[in-house]
């Protein structure tokens, strides 16, 4: 058969953003993939000419919904640099907690998604059904289940008593026990394996010269996190970024099923070492200068350049998002696979194509 | 191969993990943001609100007492609530039912009394005799509208 360009997407039956791919196939095999974005753009970077600094907290969360939380954290930050605010070390404590919740909940509903590609229905409920949970203890504390809005300039809005700590980590006691029950389904059962191993290769110098962040990076096997920066109270936390050597579609699953299970024991953590104390500082300075700030988000680093001229808007907010370095990894994922494995392997870089396009 | 199934005879055998959601709700959780109001007697119309909503769906107007608010266009963060300096302003933890029509929340209260002309004259009358006086009162009933009109 002779060559065909075949659309894929925007709107595609298991793909939950608008990503559009020209693929390239011949005889169901793919040669070529060219992506083109732009169908949900929105301006958010330009609104920061007419909101002021404090109200950008609250565009800046609605970037993305999946990980609103990160993105209040990682522009919070840049804008305490630039004004050179001692966080409350209470603070920076709850910001690892409600961060790695995100975190949690992300992964879930990926892994669920990705359940829901190859079509395991069930396994997608299951999935959904953990998350819940982890959605309870995010109203509970924060007043809100998904855009949580707890981060303000020099510090969080929401303190947690000691019955909501003890009520979070028997919450979080269920969680990870239902997520264990999950293990041998996503890991071994063997319609996973034959839908996502060796799907998608994506060696680690590929990923490392392509690019990559995120569990798209570490599922190749390069131990790279930028929660290693320390940023927030990472530095005062035990933890190793999780690795899977193989590169595939499942590797990047396997990643993010264990980084889940990592971010119930860094929320344990953190409770346990939470110090007391104020959870904010209040300035009226109006911030100067130009700052870049990366934190790591669910599907890997986020990153932040902030210029302000001392007025109470901003210059210029630039936000880099993860899948936004994960789309020319995915493209060199792409040739060589199955028409039929092309939404499995998007599917596992967790694209969010908001996000990329703001 | 079948390592689905315990979890799936398991699901089978114990009690629905959702809700009959019209008929079955869940008691909400007590710091929810569910739905922004306004205890329209106590509010002073100073504006703090409207000038600090990120949405911007808040309008207040001084004069005639009103506090107007858009609540297809709240986003529901509480940053009013925060800043509100007499706490008239909180977050019910129910929210808004769906609507099939636009509605805007109206509200209207006693517009802030400014002092009257006679009541600014009899304590000059007073303190006619000593000379500067006078004018220090005159500028006096002017001052509170000055914060407001800076948070503009």
């Amino acid at each position: 058969m002779a060559r065909t360009i075949l659309p894929f997407g925007p709107q595609h039956p298991v793909l939950p953003e608008p990503l559009h791919l020209k693929l390239v196939v011949e005889d169901e095999i793919v040669l070529e993939a060219v992506p083109a974005l732009g169908y949900v753009h929105r301006g958010l970077e330009k609104l920061c000419e007419v909101r002021d600094v404090n109200q950008m907290i609250q565009v800046v969360e609605r970037v993305c919904g999946i990980c609103s939380c990160l993105h209040a954290v990682c522009y919070c930050q840049g804008i305490e640099a630039l004004l050179s605010l001692d966080v409350p070390p209470r603070a920076k404590y709850l910001r690892v907690i409600w961060g790695e919740l995100h975190r949690m909940h992300s992964h879930l509903l990926w892994l669920g998604l990705f359940a829901d590609a190859f079509g395991f229905e069930s396994l997608f409920m299951q999935c959904w059904k953990v998350r819940e949970r982890i959605m309870d203890i995010m109203e509970a504390t924060c007043g809100n289940r998904v855009v949580v809005s707890v981060n303000v300039i020099g510090g969080v809005r929401r303190d947690l008593s000691p019955e909501q700590c003890s009520w979070i980590l028997e919450q979080l006691a269920i969680a990870e026990k239902d997520v264990k029950r999950l293990q041998s389904t996503l890991l071994t059962d063997y319609t996973v394996c034959k839908r996502t191993k060796g799907k998608g290769v994506l060696t680690g110098e590929q990923a490392y010269q392509l690019g990559a962040a995120g569990p798209t990076l570490r599922g190749s096997g390069v131990a790279q996190d930028a929660r290693q920066e320390n940023y927030a109270a990472y530095g005062g936390l035990e933890f190793a970024p999780v690795t899977e050597p193989d590169g595939d579609s499942y590797a990047r699953s396997a990643v993010r099923f264990r980084e889940t299970l990592q971010s119930i024991d860094l929320v344990r953590q953190a409770i346990a070492r939470m110090p007391g104390g104020e959870i904010a500082v209040t300035t009226k300075a109006r911030p100067q200068g130009e700052v870049t700030m990366r934190v790591e988000q669910p599907r890997g680093e986020l990153f932040y350049y902030i210029k302000a001229d001392g007025t109470k808007n901003l210059d210029r907010v630039r936000i880099r998002t993860p899948t936004f370095a994960n789309i020319p990894p995915l493209l060199a994922m792409l040739p060589g696979i199955e028409l039929a494995d092309v939404p499995v392997v998007v599917l596992s870089i967790d694209p969010c194509i908001s996000c990329t396009e703001r | 191969m079948f390592t689905m199934t315990k979890n799936v005879v398991r699901n089978l055998l114990t009690k629905s993990a959702t809700r009959l959601y019209p008929f079955d709700v869940r008691e909400p959780f007590e710091g929810y943001r569910g739905r922004l109001d306004n205890r329209i007697e106590d509010c002073i119309f100073c504006k703090t609100c409207q000038v600090k909503c990120p949405s911007q769906c808040i309008t207040v107007d001084a004069k005639a007492g009103t506090w107007d608010c858009d609540p297809f266009a709240c986003v529901y963060c509480a940053i009013c609530v925060d800043h509100c300096p007499v706490k008239c302003l909180f977050m019910d933890n129910t929210h808004r039912k769906p609507s099939a029509e636009r509605e805007m929340i109206h509200l209207q209260g006693t517009p802030k009394k400014k002092k009257t002309p006679a009541a600014k004259a009899a304590p000059a009358q007073d303190a006619a005799p000593a000379s500067p006086a006078p004018e220090g009162e005159a500028a006096a009933p002017q001052a509170p509208e000055t914060p407001s009109g800076d948070t503009k």
